[in-house]
Parts: C-alpha cells; sequence; structure tokens
C-alpha cells in the first residue's frame, strides 16, 4: 500500500471511529462500516482501530475471525451467499451450488478473479418456506431454481459499470 | 421477492395501534406486570420464561440505567415468524418494548437485528422515526411525565449463538459473542452490567395484545401451564409452509392436517436445537410442558433419509459452536463422525451406545443451549429410527 493510501484510510477510520466514540463498545459499528465501504477488515485497518479505542490488535482480530459477515480477506462488491440448512437442502439447495459454481467459474469460498463476486454458504436465512434461499448482499432470494441463477448474476452486473463507487452500488441495491 | 408467508389470520392484525400502552399508560407499572403476569405469558423465543417474572425481577433493580432489549437474531433452522412480525407489525414490537420499558424503568431500548434481515433495516427505522414524531418515543412517552425512551438498532454480523442471551449482550457490547457463565443474569448485570432484560419479538407483540384485551382474553386459549397462541413457521415437506397462528397445546397431528402435512415421518419441534418427533408421537401437544418451540416446525415427508438430517443439524452445531467449551467444540464433530459411520454401514452398536453417552454429556455439560441442545436430533434419531440406520449398505446413503 501507497503511503498516502494507508494515511487516507487512518484518516477515513479516525473520523469513523470518532463518528461511533472511542469505546470499547462501538468496536462492532465500526467493523461492520468498514467492511461494508472495503469489503473486507484488512490487517492495517484492525491495527488502527485498535490504536483508536486503546485496546490489542488481537482483540479486534479475534472480534472479525469470530463473525461471519466479516472478512478478513477481500470480497467481492457481490457476495452471494447460499442457505445451506436442513429446509433449503430438502428443497434442493446442492443444485443452486453447483450452478452458481459453473455460471461463476469459482468454488464456495473463492472470489472471482475481477473481484465482484464471493460464493459462501449460510445457515438458515428466516425463508424456510420458500427455499431454496440465497442472499446477495442484503437483499434476499427465495425459491430459486437452478435457471434463475444466470439472470441474478446478469442483474448485478449489469447494475453497475466498471466505474461505480461503493456508495453508488449501495444506493442500487 | 418474497412471496406472502402468513397463512391465517393473524390476532396481532386486529389490535388497534396504540391501545396498549394508552392501557398500561392508564394503569400504571404495578397493575400492568400485574396483568401480564395474571396472562401467564411466557417466552415466544423458545426457552419460555414467565415474561411478567423477568420483567419484575429486572424492575426491582435500583440502578437508575436500565435497557430493554428485542432478541431480533431469528436464527434457529426453521423460524421465519419474527421476520413477518418485523415486516408487518413492527410498530407493536415496539409498542411492546415501551411497555416493558415503563414496567422496568428503562430509558434505553435495543434492537438486535440478525445481519441476514438487513432489508428490515429502513423499514424499522422509518417506523421508530414516525413514532418519535407521534410523541410515542424520545421525552415525556404518551404524554406520560418523566417516562423517556427511545429505541435503536443494532446489527448482527452472522452467529446463530448471538441469539443466547448473554452472548447478544457480548456482541452489543462489540465483544465475541461467547455466552456468559450465569448467574450473574442479564437481570441484573446485563447490557454494560446495567439491568436488562432480552424478550423475544414475538413476546413483546403480545405484550401489547395482552393489555389491550385484557389478561383473561389471553388465557381463553392453550393450556394452563401454556397460555395464549402461539406463531408456527411451518416449512419442509407439506402443502403450505408458512406461518400459522394456533392456541399452544394443539397437537402435531392437528397442526399437519391443516398445512397438508399427513403423511410426514417425523417431525422437527423447535429447529435444530429441538426435538425429532416420530410418526408414533404426533399425538403429543405442542406446549411448553409437552414438546416446546420456538415456533419451528420442519415437517419430513415418507422418503426422507433421516441420517441426512442428523448430518445437516450436526453440521449446522460445528458451524455455529463458539468454541468456548470442550463438550460441545470437540463433542459434535464427534457426533458427525458417527452419522457417518452410520452412513457407510460402519457403525457397531457398542459404538453407537458410546456415541450417546457422549451426547448426553454435552446434554449436560455444555456451557449454553447451544451445545446443550445439539445432540438432540442425534438422539431421537437413534432413538426412533434404528431401523432405518442400523445395518446400511453404502448405496442406500446415496
Ligand atoms: C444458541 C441459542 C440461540 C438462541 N437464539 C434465539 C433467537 O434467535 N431469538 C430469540 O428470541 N431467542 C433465542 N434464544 C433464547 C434466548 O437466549 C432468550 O431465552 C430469549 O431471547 C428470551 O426471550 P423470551 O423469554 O421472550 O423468549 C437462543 C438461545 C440459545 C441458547
Ligand atoms: S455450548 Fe458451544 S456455543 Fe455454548 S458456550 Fe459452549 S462452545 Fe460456545
Ligand atoms: S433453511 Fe434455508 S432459509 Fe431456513
Amino acid at each position: 500500500m501507497l503511503l498516502t493510501e494507508r494515511e487516507r484510510l487512518r484518516d477515513e477510520l479516525e473520523k469513523l471511529v470518532d463518528s461511533h466514540g472511542r469505546q470499547r463498545s462501538s468496536l462492532l459499528f465500526i467493523l461492520q462500516e468498514v467492511q461494508r465501504r472495503h469489503y473486507y477488515i484488512s490487517e492495517y485497518s484492525m491495527q488502527v482501530i485498535a490504536d483508536l479505542l486503546d485496546i490489542h490488535p488481537v482483540e479486534v482480530y479475534s472480534v472479525v475471525s469470530f463473525y461471519s459477515f466479516l472478512d478478513e480477506t477481500k470480497q467481492g462488491q457481490f457476495v452471494i451467499r447460499l442457505c445451506r440448512t436442513i429446509t433449503c437442502e430438502m428443497a434442493g439447495k446442492d443444485e443452486i451450488a453447483r450452478q452458481l459454481e459453473n455460471d461463476l467459474g469459482i468454488k464456495f469460498g473463492e472470489t472471482t478473479p475481477d473481484g465482484k463476486f464471493s460464493l459462501k454458504w449460510a445457515n438458515c436465512l428466516g425463508m424456510c418456506d420458500q427455499g431454496p434461499a440465497m442472499l446477495v448482499n442484503e437483499k434476499v432470494y427465495t425459491q430459486v431454481t437452478p435457471e434463475m441463477i444466470h439472470g441474478i448474476l446478469e442483474d448485478c452486473r449489469s447494475k453497475f459499470g466498471v466505474h461505480a463507487t461503493a456508495l453508488e452500488m449501495e444506493r442500487q441495491i | 421477492m418474497i412471496a406472502p408467508t402468513t397463512k391465517n389470520k393473524l390476532t396481532f392484525s386486529t389490535i388497534e395501534p396504540g391501545s396498549g400502552l394508552e392501557a398500561a399508560l392508564t394503569c400504571g407499572n404495578a397493575e400492568s406486570l400485574k396483568i401480564i403476569n395474571t396472562s401467564g405469558l411466557r417466552g415466544r423465543g423458545g426457552a419460555g420464561f414467565p415474561t411478567s417474572l423477568k420483567w419484575e425481577l429486572a424492575a426491582k433493580q435500583p440502578d437508575e440505567e436500565k435497557f430493554v432489549v428485542c432478541n431480533a437474531d431469528e436464527g434457529e433452522p426453521g423460524t421465519f415468524k419474527d421476520r413477518v412480525i418485523l415486516a408487518d407489525f413492527a410498530d407493536m414490537v415496539f409498542e411492546g418494548m415501551t411497555i416493558a420499558a415503563m414496567v422496568i424503568g428503562a430509558q434505553r431500548g435495543i434492537v438486535y437485528l440478525r445481519a441476514e434481515y438487513t432489508y428490515l433495516r429502513r423499514h424499522l427505522e422509518d417506523v421508530l422515526d414516525q413514532r418519535r414524531k407521534q410523541g410515542l418515543l424520545g421525552k415525556n412517552v404518551g404524554g406520560k411525565k418523566g417516562f423517556d425512551f427511545d429505541i435503536q438498532i443494532n446489527m448482527g454480523s452472522g452467529a446463530y449463538v448471538c441469539g443466547e442471551e448473554t452472548a447478544l449482550i457480548e456482541s452489543l457490547e462489540g465483544q465475541r459473542g461467547e455466552p456468559r457463565n450465569r448467574p450473574p443474569f442479564p437481570i441484573d448485570t446485563g447490557y454494560l452490567d446495567h439491568p436488562t432484560i432480552v424478550n423475544n419479538v414475538e413476546t413483546f407483540a403480545w405484550a401489547v395484545c395482552i393489555m389491550a384485551k385484557g389478561a383473561k382474553w389471553f388465557k381463553k386459549f392453550g393450556t394452563e401451564k401454556s397460555t395464549g397462541h402461539k406463531l408456527f413457521s411451518v416449512s419442509g415437506d407439506c402443502r403450505r409452509p408458512g406461518v400459522y397462528e394456533y392456541p399452544l397445546g394443539i397437537t402435531i397431528a392437528e397442526l399437519l392436517d391443516k398445512v397438508g402435512g399427513q403423511d410426514a415421518k417425523a417431525v422437527q419441534v423447535g429447529g435444530a436445537a429441538g426435538q425429532c418427533i416420530p410418526r408414533s408421537q404426533f399425538n403429543r401437544a405442542i406446549a411448553y410442558e409437552d414438546v416446546p418451540t420456538g415456533g419451528s416446525i420442519i415437517v419430513f415427508g415418507p422418503h426422507r433419509d433421516m441420517l441426512k438430517i442428523a448430518a445437516n443439524f450436526l453440521e449446522f452445531f460445528i458451524d455455529e459452536s463458539c468454541g468456548q467449551c470442550t463438550p460441545c467444540r470437540e463433542g459434535a464433530p464427534k457426533l458427525l463422525e458417527g452419522v457417518e459411520m452410520l452412513q457407510r454401514g460402519q457403525c457397531s452398536m457398542a459404538y453407537l451406545k458410546e456415541l450417546c453417552s457422549l451426547g448426553e454429556t454435552m446434554q449436560l455439560a455444555s456451557k449454553c443451549g447451544l451445545g446443550q441442545t445439539a445432540p438432540n436430533t442425534f438422539l431421537s434419531i437413534v432413538e426412533h429410527f434404528r431401523d432405518e440406520i442400523l445395518g446400511r449398505t453404502p448405496e442406500k446413503s446415496k
């Protein structure tokens, strides 16, 4: 990372931490926001946040590693989470999983080389009456069929050109 | 994108907005508590703790600062009724939290919303804003001098165990969601060490109904120990999955009739943490004193492989265990290994018995409800489906 980039990130994190208050109980808010903006929480970010909150970086890391919606490695702009719990399994989640892997060219736990999509498993999404269910970022898809996958991915791709910023994306979702 | 989920008329839709809070403000703290107590309302999140007792214990604490927390972490497999309540009756949930705040003397309310439900957040914030404009949140709530109360929404970050109330509080404090030792209980040492009540989304909504229509009305339904109606989230092999409202005490067979799942071979009541009830016991009642549930009902049709179900639930628990204590962290993978041996047809009766005693140890020795309930389904399947799971040939498990 360039020094200026680091400085910019540090500035950003300082503003963020101050907006929530420099206290331990702000940590999860801060991490959720960093994740949303940057698609992960880098080691450097963890160190800066620890500094600002006056706690050990390991404490920050231990929180990041605990929650499945917080990542230590950069995720795609679109994180796809397919439910693997019982009723979605009975409703045919395996076929959906296969089609997602085929259409994206990646396996679960991976991110496409263009940084657009990450593919993950999720546990029950609270849509069990309408499985198979999956989330694409915040948006929920229900009664998903293998044929629908292509369209869903195209929708994501077409929403934003190469120049779309995180904020523009957020508005469109 | 989300199809209509509610399958019969919910009582919540018949309650005049604001009538519960109005009644509470009129009759005061002690009387409100008495009404909730008389109604027999028990927690709708699963454990069934008497709601009035929790409120009373928190009310008695001398602390100036207290908290009302709404548990909207709804992570139990097969549960989705809180999603429906939050989407369609958010006002009632907030009204219930406000009544609770009045009774225990809290100034702040927090809704802990699971990350998977982020799409509900904007709607919830809008409803909160509306209530502030109407004077139902903020200073002198509902015109009552000195009753200041407001509600904020905190997001979870994807962890089932954070639905356990002490883990939830840890998470609110910005920590890993690891359950605490109890005692102390949240009612005296909760969020930031202040007295805190944690209740399920549905519990708050029923509290409003009870204040609006009276304890007697509520008690007319249900059984003596499980009063009132309950929302059920029904999924799996049935013709009409969705959210249903019925009185507690309804038998599994009756419920299956309503949802079109008469040919089921087993029903999972209470989610992954619940019990797997075989056909021979479908006359049992869904109630705290018989088969308890937070609302999750998963129907398994005649063609389902019980070992696959056991494996899926165990994978869930392995994934979601916080790893703090040994019986849960080490026990669940051992049980899963056992299920895989059974699937391959390579498990001796002696080893199966050992696994069952391991399961019983987990029930006793795990620190929180997650580890204590993780072996339940495995144990009920071993008990009720021996013929199906023993002596398999590898082909049968494909
Ligand atoms: C692993 C685990 C997960 C839980 N998840 C939830 C949940 O998602 N929602 C909920 O209301 N209660 C959940 N509970 C129960 C809570 O600990 C607590 O009993 C409940 O929120 C109390 O509210 P009630 O008395 O209104 O039911 C969970 C318990 C355990 C052990
Ligand atoms: S039982 Fe499991 S989830 Fe609960 S504290 Fe122990 S390891 Fe954590
Ligand atoms: S099991 Fe997939 S949404 Fe509940």
